[in-house]
């Protein structure tokens, strides 16, 4: 069944897969960033793909263009369905040099940003009586990982949030999951220098990092008719990782 | 807007937005008990109410309803007639 699904972050990397698999899968998606010309690069592949996707762009911080997205969205598609709250970025630092914008920006957009447009989209689901919410947390938020305080603290937050959600809507249909990514390749960790990647690799059972496609399959499966049972979960998808 | 209005309007809300059945709305009638209405079943009602008449009700004030014609009561203070 095709459906309406929302990934914000969308213009590159795991977003980007996640757009392209739930395109390939049938749905409509719009391909949220907060860089226009990243959205649009999305919106392509996916057209040249064969799917249908359209370009959401908006600051996922910022409320009133987090209600404007979704409006438009509905308008153009139709109400959101499946929402993959995807949209993050780290500040890494040590904790003692971690400075308090790195921290807010951190927060704002891995944390405030999925408060945001999950509110955003729960109204027309529960209406509906369906409706699925995916959101991207990560092994830091789960193991903790130096130099990412403000990052694991928002991943953790984020499982909280999602466990809490979906006790809240789950007598209407609507099931809330996570997804917690291990070590994949994407521009994010591109930027690991190469030791660490190296020193990484022996405690990844499947010995190699996991590709955007890894993370797309399982947020597919979770936005499926199929996972209906599954809510308050994080799936972990890190090739298994012990660290 | 006149009181059998907004009692219609509400009455209509209560079937198309919650499923309950319009036989068993009198105004007496407790959301909670009688309407059996969940929590989030309040918020629900209380989002439609706040986009069908274009008023704002604050959760202090929405916590003190208990019943269908409190509800309008509050409808009828909040447009201010």
């Amino acid at each position: 069944m095709s459906r309406v699904a929302l990934v914000t972050g969308a213009g590159r990397g795991i977003g980007r897969a996640i757009a392209g698999n739930l395109a390939g899968l049938g749905h409509r998606v719009a391909v949220n960033d907060l860089t226009a010309d990243a959205a649009a690069a999305t919106v392509a592949a996916v057209e040249a793909a064969g799917g249908e996707a359209v370009a959401a762009g908006a600051d996922v911080t910022d409320e009133a263009a987090v209600a404007k997205m979704f409006e438009e969205v509905a308008d153009r598609l139709g109400p959101v369905e499946i929402l993959v709250n995807n949209a993050g970025i780290t500040r890494d630092n040590l904790v003692l040099r971690m400075s308090p914008d790195d921290w807010d920006a951190v927060l704002n957009t891995n944390l405030r940003a999925v408060y945001l447009c999950t509110r955003a989209a729960l109204r027309s689901m529960l209406k509906a009586r369906w409706g699925r919410i995916v959101s991207i947390s990560s092994v830091s938020g789960l193991r903790g990982n130096a130099g990412q305080a403000n990052y694991a603290a928002a991943k953790a937050g984020l499982i909280g949030f999602t466990k809490t959600v979906a006790k809240e809507v789950g007598s209407r249909n609507v099931t809330v999951n996570a997804v917690a990514p291990g070590f994949i390749e994407t521009e994010m960790t591109a930027e690991l220098p190469a030791s660490v990647r190296e020193a990484l690799l022996p405690a990844i059972s499947l010995g190699r990092f996991g590709t955007p496609q890894d993370v797309a399959s399982a947020v597919g499966y979770l936005a499926s008719d199929s996972a209906s049972y599954i809510t308050g979960q994080v799936i972990v998808v890190d090739g298994g990782l012990a660290l | 807007m006149e009181r059998p209005e907004i009692e219609k309007k509400l009455v209509e809300l209560l079937v198309d937005e919650l499923g309950i059945d319009s036989e068993s709305i009198t105004m007496d009638a407790t959301f909670e008990e009688d309407l059996e209405v969940d929590s989030l079943g309040v918020v629900e009602l209380l989002m439609a109410l706040e986009d069908t008449f274009g008023v704002k009700i604050p959760d202090e004030e929405a916590e003190a309803i208990s019943t269908v014609g409190e509800a309008v009561d509050l409808v009828m203070q909040k447009l201010g007639g």
